[in-house]
This record gives C-alpha cells, sequence and structure tokens, in this order.
C-alpha cells in the first residue's frame, strides 16, 4: 500500500509543529494547542458514534473516564500506589507503567467496558440510547466515587506524571486520524452510515445493525480511553466530576458545530469552540476600557457558547461541515477507492 | 423502636420523596407526551421557581405568595424557552431536539451561576413548616413541609386530572400527544396546546424545585440536575409520555430509593444511584413503554 | 353566481415526495349536495389526494379552491374552521380517550355548545352503538366500531364538505353494509362527501359521479351509474402499471 503524498505531508507538518512550536510560541499557545489536539482525539472518537453510526450516545466522557482512572492506577509509582491508595488489590500495587502503555492499556479498558455495555445498548435508537448512556456515564460516576480503593473517591486522584506533552498529542492524534478516516471510508464506514440514514433498509439489505453500531461504538471508546489516559497526564490530579455532564456537554458542542458525519469537522470544531472558549474566557475575567470597568463575569463564556449551539441548531443543524471532509486533495484517492471497490462485486 | 414504627417511618419517607419524583416526572411526561422531546432544561425551570421563591421571600414577601410567584415565573421561563429555543426546531431529528435542550440547560445554569454564584443560598423556611411532629414517643417523625409536599402533589394532580379529562384544551394536549395529525385533522391549534402543555409542565417544575429546595434547605444554580435525572428513571418506568404513568414511577422510584437505604447492608446504599440507573437501562431494554405501556414497540 | 361554482374545486395539483411525483395534475370538482367517489389501484394517489386537500400534504403546484377560499396555503386546523373535515385512512382515532371525548375534540372548533348537543344526539341514532359505548377507550373498540366513531368524530365538526378515506377497511363485512347505509342515510340529508374506496361496487352505488385516478391522474371520470358497466373502470385497477 502505497503512503499518497498529502498523509506524508501532513505527517511532517504535524511533527514540524509539534516539535517546533514549543521554541517559536509561549508556553500559553503551547497549551492551547495541546488542550485543542487532546479535544480532537476525544471529539473524533465520539463522532464516531454519535456522527457516523447516528447511535447518539451521551456516556462517551464514561469511557474518557474510566481510561483516565485506569491508567492514572497503572502509571503511578509503587510508593506513591502505597501512599495514596493504600486499599489497592496486590494484582495492581507492586508495578507502574510507562506512559506509552499505560494509555494503550486504558484504551484496552476501556474497549472492552464498551463490549459490556454495548453489546445490550446498541440494541436502543433514538432517544432511547441517548438516556440509556447517560445513565451509564451516571454509573460510571457513582462507582469512581464509591471505588474509593481504586479511585480515592471524591477526594482528587493525585501523582500521576505529567507525561503528556505537544508531541505525543498530536502522535495520538495523526493515529487516531488514519484509523477513523481508514475506518469511515471504508465498506464498513459505508455500513455504518447506511444503519444511521435508513436502518430498515439497512437491515433488510443484510447489514448486521447491532454489529455495525457496536463496532463504531467499542472503537471509539477504545480511543476515549487513550484520550482518556492523555488527559489524566496532562492534568495530574482530577476528580470523578472531572469526568462527568460539563466535559459531555462541552465535546458535544465542539462535535455538533463542526459537522457530525464529518472527521475534519469534528477539529474544526474543537478548534472553533477551543478558541471561543479562550477569547471569552479573557472577557470574562473582567477588564477596563477608559474609566468603564466590566467586572468579572463567570458563566458568561458557557453562556454565549450555549446560545451559538441553539443557533447552530436552528440554522445549521448538520454543522459547519455537515457531512462532506476538507480533503486537500486526498478526495481523488477515495473516489478512486470506492471505484476500485464497485468493481470487486 | 419496634419493627413496625421503622416500617411506617420509611413508608412515610417513600411517600414524602416519592411526591417530589413524581411532581417532576408529570413535567417531563407531559412535554414528552406532547413534543416526543426529552426535555433537559425542565431541571432549570425547577430551579427558576425555587430561585424567584427565595429572593421574594428573602425581600420580605411570605412563603406562599412567594411560592405562587416562583411557580408563575416558572410558566414563564418555560413559556419563553418554548418559544425562543424549541419551535424553530420542532420538525428538526429527535437528535437536534434533544441537543438543543441540553443547549438550554447549559445556558440557564450558567445564568445562575452568573447571578447567584455557584455557592448554595439557604431556604428560608418559615418556622412553622420546620416544626416536626412526633409520633409513638419519637420513633416516627416528619416535619410540616414533608405534610405540605404530600399535600400540594395530592391537590395538584386532582387539578391536572380535571384539566385534562374536562377542559378542551387538556383533551386536545392527550390527543397531541397521542397522533399529532389527527389533532390536526379535528381542528386542534396544536401550537396553542404545546405552549399550555409547556406552561403547565413549567408550572408542575416550579412547584417541585420550590418543594425540592424548602426539604434540602437550600437553593444553587445547579439544584435542578439530579432531580431530572431521577424523574427521567420515574418518567421511563412508568411509561414515557403518560401522566398516570409518571405518577406510578415517581412513587416506587421514591420507595425503591428508600427502600435501598433503609433496609440494605451499608455497603451497597452508596451505590443507590447506580442501582436507580441500571434499573433504567433495564427498562429501556426490556420494557420501554414502560410499566402502563406494555406493548409499546421499540425499533432497532 | 353561488350556484353555478363548485363547493370544492382542485385544478391541476401536483404533489411530490422528494423525488417520487405523487400527484402529476388532478384535476376534480364537487358541488353542494354532490357525493364524490375516488377510485383506483393501491398508490394511484387517492389519499394523498385528500391529504393535500385537508392541508396535511403540500401541493406543488396546482390550486385548491374550498367555498371560494384558495387553501392551499393554509393549515389542516384552518381548513377544519372553513367547514371541511377529513375522515383519515386507517381512523386515526385517539385511542386512550373514550368515545365522549373523542367526539368532544371532533367539535373542538365549535363554539355553539346546542348544536354541539344536538349534533351528538344525530350520532346517537345514526350511529346507536356509540351511545352504548360512550365512556369507554375508543382503542377498545372493534374495528367496525371504531370507523363509526371516526365518521362520527369527522361530522361533530359540522362539515360542508365531507372527506373519507377508506370507511370500509378492517370493517367486518357485516358492518360494511352498515356502514354505508348510514353514509347513504348523509346523503339524503345533503351532506357533500368526497369518497376514497377500494371497494369500488360499494362506491359507485353510493356516488352521482366518480373519478378514476390512475398513477397521479385523472384515467377517467364520469357519472358513477354509467362506470359502474364501463370495463375501462376494471383496466385502471388492472393495468396500473402502463
Amino acid at each position: 500500500m502505497r503512503i499518497p503524498l498529502a498523509i506524508a505531508a501532513a505527517i511532517v507538518l504535524a511533527a514540524i509543529v509539534a516539535f517546533g512550536a514549543p521554541h517559536v510560541v509561549g508556553d500559553y499557545f503551547v497549551r492551547v494547542l495541546l488542550l485543542i489536539a487532546l479535544n480532537s482525539i476525544l471529539v473524533l472518537s465520539l463522532s464516531l458514534s454519535n456522527g457516523f453510526t447516528g447511535v447518539f450516545s451521551l456516556g462517551h466522557v464514561g469511557f474518557i473516564g474510566a481510561g483516565a482512572y485506569a491508567a492514572g492506577i497503572l502509571s503511578l509509582t509503587v510508593q506513591q500506589k502505597k501512599a495514596l491508595l493504600p486499599h489497592l488489590p496486590d494484582l495492581l500495587n507492586w508495578f507502574s507503567l510507562p506512559f506509552l502503555p499505560a494509555t494503550l492499556a486504558a484504551g484496552l479498558f476501556a474497549a472492552i467496558l464498551a463490549v459490556i455495555v454495548g453489546y445490550p445498548l446498541m440494541r436502543l435508537s433514538g432517544y432511547f440510547v441517548s438516556v440509556a448512556t447517560m445513565g451509564f456515564l451516571i454509573i460510571v460516576n457513582v462507582v469512581l466515587i464509591n471505588a474509593s480503593d481504586f479511585t480515592r473517591g471524591a477526594r482528587t486522584f493525585t501523582g500521576v506524571p505529567l507525561a503528556t506533552t505537544l508531541p505525543w498529542v498530536i502522535g495520538w492524534l495523526a493515529v487516531t486520524l488514519l484509523v477513523l478516516s481508514r475506518l469511515v471510508y471504508s465498506p464498513f464506514g459505508r455500513r455504518m452510515k447506511a444503519v444511521r440514514d435508513d436502518t430498515i433498509a439497512a437491515s433488510a439489505v443484510g447489514i448486521s445493525v447491532l454489529r455495525a453500531r457496536l463496532l463504531a461504538f467499542v472503537i471509539g471508546a477504545f480511543f476515549a480511553g487513550v484520550g482518556g489516559s492523555l488527559y489524566a497526564h496532562y492534568l495530574g490530579s482530577f476528580s470523578p466530576n472531572t469526568f462527568y455532564f460539563a466535559m459531555t456537554m462541552n465535546l458535544i458542542a465542539m462535535l455538533v458545530l463542526g459537522g457530525m458525519g464529518s472527521l475534519s469537522g469534528a477539529i474544526i470544531g474543537v478548534v472553533c469552540v477551543s478558541i471561543l472558549s479562550e477569547l471569552l474566557r479573557g472577557f470574562e475575567r473582567g477588564f477596563t476600557i477608559g474609566d468603564f470597568t466590566v467586572p468579572a463575569l463567570f458563566g458568561a463564556s458557557q453562556i454565549v457558547l450555549g446560545f451559538l449551539f441553539i443557533l447552530i441548531m436552528i440554522f445549521r443543524p448538520k454543522g459547519i461541515m455537515g457531512d462532506r471532509e476538507l480533503t486537500f486533495g486526498l478526495s481523488r484517492r477515495s473516489a478512486n477507492h470506492n471505484h476500485k471497490e464497485g468493481k470487486d462485486r | 423502636m419496634s419493627q413496625l414504627e421503622y416500617i411506617i417511618q420509611q413508608v412515610i419517607n417513600a411517600v414524602s420523596l416519592g411526591s417530589l419524583y413524581a411532581l417532576v416526572a408529570v413535567g417531563l411526561s407531559i412535554v414528552f407526551g406532547v413534543l416526543k422531546l426529552t426535555n433537559f432544561a425542565h431541571g432549570d425551570v425547577m430551579m427558576v421557581g425555587a430561585f424567584t421563591t427565595v429572593l421574594l421571600i428573602a425581600a420580605g414577601m411570605p412563603f406562599i405568595p412567594a411560592m405562587i410567584c416562583g411557580i408563575a415565573a416558572s410558566a414563564i421561563a418555560g413559556f419563553l424557552i418554548e418559544r425562543i429555543a424549541y419551535r424553530p426546531i420542532r420538525n428538526a431529528p429527535d437528535v437536534t431536539r434533544l441537543l438543543t435542550s441540553l443547549a438550554v440547560t447549559y445556558i440557564l445554569e450558567n445564568l445562575g451561576i452568573l447571578l447567584f454564584t455557584s455557592s448554595p443560598r439557604n431556604f428560608p423556611l418559615p418556622d412553622i413548616l420546620n416544626s416536626s411532629w412526633q409520633l409513638s414517643g419519637g420513633a416516627i417523625t416528619f416535619t410540616n413541609i414533608n405534610v405540605l409536599t404530600v399535600a400540594l402533589t395530592f391537590v395538584s394532580l386532582i387539578g391536572l386530572g380535571w384539566f385534562i379529562t374536562r377542559t378542551t384544551i387538556g383533551l386536545g394536549m392527550r390527543a397531541a400527544a397521542e397522533d399529532m395529525q389527527a389533532a390536526q385533522l379535528v381542528g386542534l391549534d396544536v401550537n396553542k396546546v404545546i405552549i399550555v402543555a409547556f406552561v403547565v409542565a413549567s408550572a408542575y417544575a416550579g412547584l417541585a424545585g420550590v418543594l425540592w429546595a424548602a426539604q434540602a434547605g437550600v437553593v444553587q444554580p445547579q439544584m435542578g440536575f439530579t432531580p431530572l435525572l431521577k424523574a427521567f428513571v420515574a418518567a421511563i418506568i412508568g411509561g414515557f409520555g403518560s401522566i398516570s404513568g409518571a405518577l406510578l414511577g415517581g412513587y416506587m422510584l421514591g420507595a425503591l430509593e428508600i427502600f435501598i437505604v433503609a433496609f440494605l447492608p451499608d455497603t451497597v446504599v452508596p451505590y443507590r444511584d447506580a442501582i436507580v440507573f441500571a434499573l433504567l437501562i433495564a427498562f429501556l431494554l426490556f420494557r420501554p413503554g414502560g410499566l402502563l405501556q406494555p406493548n409499546r414497540e421499540i425499533k432497532l | 353566481m353561488a350556484t353555478a361554482d363548485p363547493l370544492l374545486r382542485v385544478d391541476n395539483l401536483e404533489v411530490s415526495f422528494g423525488a417520487v411525483r405523487a400527484l402529476k395534475g388532478i384535476s376534480l370538482d364537487v358541488r353542494e349536495g354532490e357525493v364524490i367517489a375516488l377510485v383506483g389501484a393501491n398508490g394511484a394517489g387517492k389519499s394523498t389526494t385528500l391529504r393535500s386537500i385537508s392541508g396535511l400534504a403540500r401541493a406543488k403546484s396546482g390550486t385548491i379552491t374550498f367555498a371560494g377560499t384558495v387553501i392551499n396555503k393554509r393549515t389542516a386546523p384552518q381548513i377544519v374552521r372553513l367547514g371541511l373535515a377529513h375522515s383519515p385512512e386507517g381512523r386515526r382515532l385517539f385511542g386512550g380517550l373514550s368515545v365522549a371525548e373523542n367526539l368532544r375534540l371532533g367539535a373542538c372548533t365549535r363554539s355553539d355548545p346546542d348544536g354541539v348537543a344536538r349534533d351528538t344526539e344525530r350520532m346517537f341514532t345514526l350511529f346507536p352503538i356509540l351511545r352504548e359505548r360512550w365512556r369507554q377507550l375508543a382503542g377498545t373498540l372493534s374495528g367496525g366500531e371504531q370507523q363509526q366513531l371516526a365518521l362520527a368524530r369527522a361530522l361533530m365538526a359540522a362539515p360542508r364538505l365531507l372527506l373519507l378515506d377508506e370507511p370500509s377497511l378492517g370493517v367486518a363485512p357485516l358492518l360494511v353494509r352498515h356502514i354505508f347505509d348510514a353514509l347513504a342515510e348523509l346523503k339524503r340529508q345533503g351532506m357533500t362527501m368526497l369518497l376514497v374506496e377500494q371497494n369500488i361496487a360499494l362506491a359507485l352505488e353510493l356516488a352521482d359521479r366518480a373519478y378514476v385516478l390512475r398513477t397521479g391522474k385523472v384515467a377517467l371520470s364520469g357519472i358513477a351509474s354509467e362506470l359502474r358497466s364501463d370495463d375501462r373502470v376494471a383496466q385502471a385497477y388492472l393495468g396500473a402499471a402502463e
């Protein structure tokens, strides 16, 4: 399989940004860039089920939280485990994993969880699946708060090494994009979209609706777990409520703004919401123009985002990109790809 | 304290908690019935009523008129939400409408934080409502606010029952919930029906919000969140969209929660909410129409 | 002038659902006091015609005039208020509401309580079973009883024109006769009706005139009694693909 020039170029560009940015711009911008890349991974992983298969899950953050805690537990040093998690079972308390294996394990853990949860839930549709997955999120939250032997309960989970750097995140983002784009624009991806657009017709032509949805759900959960680990290693300390409705709302806003059926749309959504939030956050702290002082308005940025969100729902419910992709010349390749498959049939 | 007294006390607790759940769930079910909308903003409409009441009491108004104003404020909030946010997307796909209601929640909660900060405020309940009744030498206790909650729940539900069986617009609400197109064919003004449904549901949210906050003793911008989630469970257990179902579901959920707390081992009690939401998932999977609509179809 | 103008005039009506052209230019008229049958094979566009007249489906082009008012752009409730009631295919009763409540909603556009009470009594003479089932939920009635309730519900609006979609569908044969007797009685009382019916024999027996639809167009029209012996009517059913 040949790697198209555009992908190679994108990888080189990403590498330059990843390693070069810290030397060129200040810490603040590196932080914003890192968060954009990190949120992109999370929103991309969300788009697989919510955008491409039409199963609108409200429980995705449950997988992110599960991944964050799993990775956190695995990568604490043995001494830290003794101090912070004295009741951790023997199986887990004698070793400490480096960043990469801990992250992979977190992804795997989230994926296994998704198989267990998704096998029954992916039979549901419409608002049923949204409410049921919301139930899953709440259950994860309750378990994180109460399984204090593993999670320190409602107290802050702390001591996770700050290993998440820009190159790591950009690298994982590249992997996520590569895997998802190959998946979404493959015959399986077309099956997923068929399930979304017309469930009855899809099952009538022999597509297994459950299998298509479950696979999307599980792969999405894997990258959510990975993203959770990156988040944990970025924050260093967090609590169960870090991974709850506020984060859910944030990710959904990004996904919906960008366009639910588009990978590049997901990233565009993240970039727009992130930049907007940063700008509004400055506004929120209060500022002075001449003699006129605007006091701090906490919550104002969320209110603006909320109104923006409603306007999008009313006037452009498919988001900025809808189902289209920004391809940078890659479209010919995917067109050829489809054509070849047509002939194989 | 005898076994019997303990059980009576738990029944009182269950009825009191169940009344609150039923009040919230009835409002949710009215909106879902007519619009097929899972209205996440319902919890924030509760918050509007509770805050209005607290502010008016703080300004010197007695409890009952303040509560009535709080209910009215909730009704107005519901009217505005329908008008501004929900009407333009009334015919949009389920997901779009669900997301819009999430956005409304997000706005209202943050508006609450902006105006009142996220720290809880005291609910200035009059002493007479705080005073408690002691029966069997203190083995059974309950306060006047418990009594008021149950009484107002019953009175308001009798009123609702009259409204939906005796008035044309109330009948229209039930008809529109069953078949919106047929309702239009008999000449019902659907807009009017939807507005009335929203106002009635929001007034219920207001009443529930005031009583919830009065029982909790505090108000805060996120106060509607937990009752909303519980009411979802209650409404779905009973049969989403059915008013009597919401009632049944509310009291059953109240009873279940009290049962878990009162009779199950201490190691299980912290997982109460996990059990409740597992029950929700089980209902969605095996009996999506709830207890009262066992034959409702569900498609993959 | 009023006597010359038909009560309902449909002029070159076109309706599409996405890329599917359901009606390709239908014209018909219904005069005061007439019963008109609309017959044709499945998918010929009979129900769609009724649905666009009553405001449930939107016309792509053409005009629909009822009692001198163009009603293309009116909503279904507005059209009911003008005096046009539609008893839809599949009856579409409110199954969780009682017979009494269904009839009350049928009259929800009216503000004359005395007239409503009179019409309710009229429904009891027309459909005596409704009096027996008065407090029962509509969903628990038999198919034939439901059809009678659906007719009564539409009549409670005191319409000048009644659209009927498949009144014999899902009704036991014995009751079909009963329902058509009631329709004949309505006709005798002067009710104007536009009737869609699969059972051509029954429809042509009741109607004054008929239109035969084929794949979204009027294939044939004329006096009902003459069409009864016309071979082309049967062809319109069998040769639907052509």
